[in-house]
Parts: C-alpha cells; structure tokens; sequence
C-alpha cells in the first residue's frame, strides 16, 4: 500500500517536473520529426514496404534511447540521494518504469502519426496490429532502458556506455518488433502474429522482474 | 593426484574426441559428407561457453549478496574464458559454414545472434573498464552480467527458433539426433562435450587464480 502511494506521488513528480519544462517532450518532438522530415528529403519517393517499416523502427530506436536516458542521466546525484532517503527502491524503478512506458506510448504514437502524413501508411496494412506492435514497442523500450539508464548513471560515464549496454540487449527485442510489424504491414492474419506478442510479453516482464530484483541493489551506494 | 582427477579426465576426453572424431566412421550425407565432424568440435565449444557464463552469473549473484573481491574477480575470469569458447564457436561454425553453405558469414540468424550475444558480453568488459572504483565496479558488472544472461538465452535458444535459419536443428532443418541413427557419433559428441567443458572450468579456473596472485601483489 505505502509503495503504490510512493509510485504514485513520484510519478506526479515526473510529470509536474517535465510539464514546468518541456524539455524532454518538445525535444522529442523535434528530433522525431526533423528526422522524418530528412528522410522525406532524401528519399524523395514515398519507399516501399519494408523499408518503411525499417525506417519508422530506426527512427524510434534513437529518439527513444534519447528520451528514456534522460530519466536518470539527468538527475544530480544530491537529488538521487534525497530520493533515496524518502522512498523505497522498488517503488522509484516502478515508478520511472511507468512513466517512461507512458511517455514512450504517446512519444510513438505522435511519431506514428507524424511519420503517416509524410510516408502515407502501405495499402492492405492491418492498421490495429500495427498500433499493436507501437505500442508493445514503447513498452519494451521503455522497460529495457530505464533499467540500463539507471546503470550507466550510476557508472557515472553517461551517454556513451549508454549506447554500448544498450544496443545488445535491445537487438532482440527490435528483431522481434521489426517482424511483428512486418506481418501487420503485410496484412497478414492475426493467428500468424501471436506467437511473436507472446514473446515480446515474455521479454518485458522477464526484464521488469530482473529490474525489480537488482536496482535495490543498484540504487544502494 | 586425487583434487586434479577431473584435469586428467578432460584432456583424455579431449584428446579421444579429436583422434576419434577423426578417424572414426560417421554417416555419409548429401552436402555435408565430412564436415559433419565439425559437431564434435564445434557444438561443444557453445556448451562450454553457457556452461562458464552460468557459473559467472552464479558468482554475480553471489557477489552481490556478500560483498568479497573473491566472487567479483571469479565471475569476470569465467566470462573470459567464456568469450574465448564464444568466439572459438563463431570460427568453427564460420569455417563450417564456407564447406557447406558456401560462405564463411552468410548472414544467417544463428550466426547472427550468436555474434550478438559476445557482443553483449564485450558490453560487460568495457563497462568494467569504465568504472575506477572498485567496490562499485564489481556492484555494476554483476547487475548488468545477471540483467544480460536472459537476453542472451533468448539470443541463442528462443529467436533463432522463430526465424527461417540454414543451421541444423532449426527452421524444420533436421538436427543432430536424426543424423546419429547408428549412435557412432554419440560415442564420440558425449565426450567431447564433457571434456571441453572440464577444459574450459580449468582454463577458469587457472585464470582466477593467476588475477588473485596479482590482486594480492597490488
């Protein structure tokens, strides 16, 4: 009960912080859309299935790794030890994870949207199993960095170990994703697809779990 | 005598599987005739390697539970021992591959992900190399070591199953229990497996011992 209230009033936290800000969302916004914007610019025509798929995954790969570094890359480490005096380790990595994956969502969604006007979506695509695969997207992502994140911080060599232990470990998950959205661009039957999302659920609370277990142990200098 | 029996054992059992796996007779099949051999060499490279990671992950963990440079300096020699039958797996299948697919790196997604997943672990080394402090380092390293190991049995077990692979056992490929119907080759794999595995633990372990006379002298 006290570690829900504790998620709860840090996740309150997060977003008053971000909404005073903006930072991290208009920055987002931005690096998604200039983006699209040059690869509009030099593929000129609108490119064929796959590698509209591709792109779009590219894209989101880079813009999430910026978004979710952030998280604990950012914060002093005075403030992470008055964090660390007032709530318990799990609740802070359930809370960052929650509101990452919240952030995550409606970052990919826009994007999605964004990307749409640019690149109109393929003919014959099943629209709701590409939602789908978005959203299930964010949600790794956000669950596999924030974790990550937490331990480049505290490695204490920020952005460049954060690509390094990051990519590995997100590979995986992006092969799965990339396929996944493949058979929704395809038009494929939903059957086809499951096993993939069964997967892609597996990974995610495998990793939560993992995280739950070791950032006490993280989080204690 | 008595504590180094399972040291002999291993190099009998390495040294058997060699001339054996050589010499002895094995099934004649299309494309791959000889090199079907190279399972006697090649496969139990990768059981050496899960084998020496588990035991890093086994020490990460412990490490974390009981603060002691012990269990830190143990469970990064075992990841390097471990690496060294990784990327040992990658050339024999690599040499493998060029007699009966017709390249040494076609791309296929055992391939693939096995490169990825020494990748992950090279990820370890040089997070270890980034941190100073050594407390903190062996705290990080085994988180991140324990956060990995699932990624990398997902990495070598789970997705190559799900892709259309040329690599024996998956994508409807036949694998190596139906090659062995007159059950020569198993005389053979079975040690082999155990005696690169008992060769890996003591390259380990001879490692571990080496880094803790140099801990000490520090």
């Amino acid at each position: 009960m006290q570690i829900a209230n504790q998620v709860k009033q840090l996740i309150h936290k997060e977003m008053l912080l971000e909404w005073r800000s903006k930072y991290a969302l208009n920055g987002i916004l931005l690096y998604v859309v200039s983006t699209v914007f040059v690869c509009f610019l030099s593929f000129v025509s609108v490119p064929e299935k796959l590698t509209w798929n591709a792109l779009f995954w590219i894209i989101m790969l880079f813009a999430s790794i910026n978004a979710v570094a952030k998280s604990f890359l950012q914060e002093s480490k005075g403030r992470h030890l008055y964090i660390y005096t007032l709530v318990s380790p799990v609740a802070l990595i359930i809370a960052k994870t929650l509101y990452n994956s919240l952030l995550m969502i409606g970052l990919t969604l826009i994007a999605l949207l964004f990307y749409t006007l640019v690149f109109s979506f393929p003919a014959g695509a099943d629209m709701g199993m590409y939602l789908v695969a978005t959203v299930l997207g964010s949600l790794s992502f956000a669950t596999i960095f924030t974790m990550v994140s937490a331990i480049a911080s505290k490695a204490g060599n920020g952005g460049m170990l954060m690509a390094i232990l990051s990519f590995p470990i997100i590979i995986p998950v992006l092969i799965v994703l990339i396929k996944l959205a493949k058979n929704a661009i395809d038009g494929l039957d939903r059957s086809v697809s499951l096993d993939d999302i069964g997967l892609l659920a597996v990974i995610n609370v495998l990793v939560m779990a993992v995280s739950l277990l070791l950032f006490p142990y993280l989080w204690r200098d | 005598m008595q504590k180094s029996w399972w040291k002999i054992l291993g190099a009998v059992l390495v040294i058997y599987s060699t001339i054996a796996g050589l010499l002895l007779g094995v099934p004649h099949l299309d494309i791959l005739n000889e090199t079907i051999r190279n399972l006697y060499f090649h496969v139990p490279m990768w059981f050496a390697m899960i084998v020496l990671f588990s035991i890093s992950v086994f020490y990460s963990i412990k490490s974390l539970m009981y603060t002691n440079d012990v269990y830190d300096l143990k469970a990064v020699e075992a990841i390097n021992a471990g690496i060294i039958f990784g990327v040992l797996g990658l050339i024999t299948g690599a040499v493998w591959a060029k007699y009966t697919w017709g390249q040494f790196w076609s791309f296929d997604p055992k391939q693939n992900f096995a490169a990825i997943s020494i990748l992950l672990y090279f990820a370890y080394l040089v997070l270890r190399n980034a941190i100073d402090e050594e407390q903190k380092r062996a705290k990080i390293s085994a988180i991140y070591n324990i956060f990995a190991f699932p990624m990398m049995v997902v990495l070598l077990f789970v997705l190559p199953r799900l892709q259309s692979s040329l690599h024996p056992g998956n994508g409807g490929n036949p694998g190596f229990n139906s090659y062995d119907l007159d059950s020569r080759m198993r005389m053979v794999f079975y040690p082999a497996c155990l005696g690169w595995i008992l060769i890996g633990y003591w390259i380990y372990t001879i490692r571990f011992r080496i880094r803790s006379i140099e801990h000490q002298t520090n």
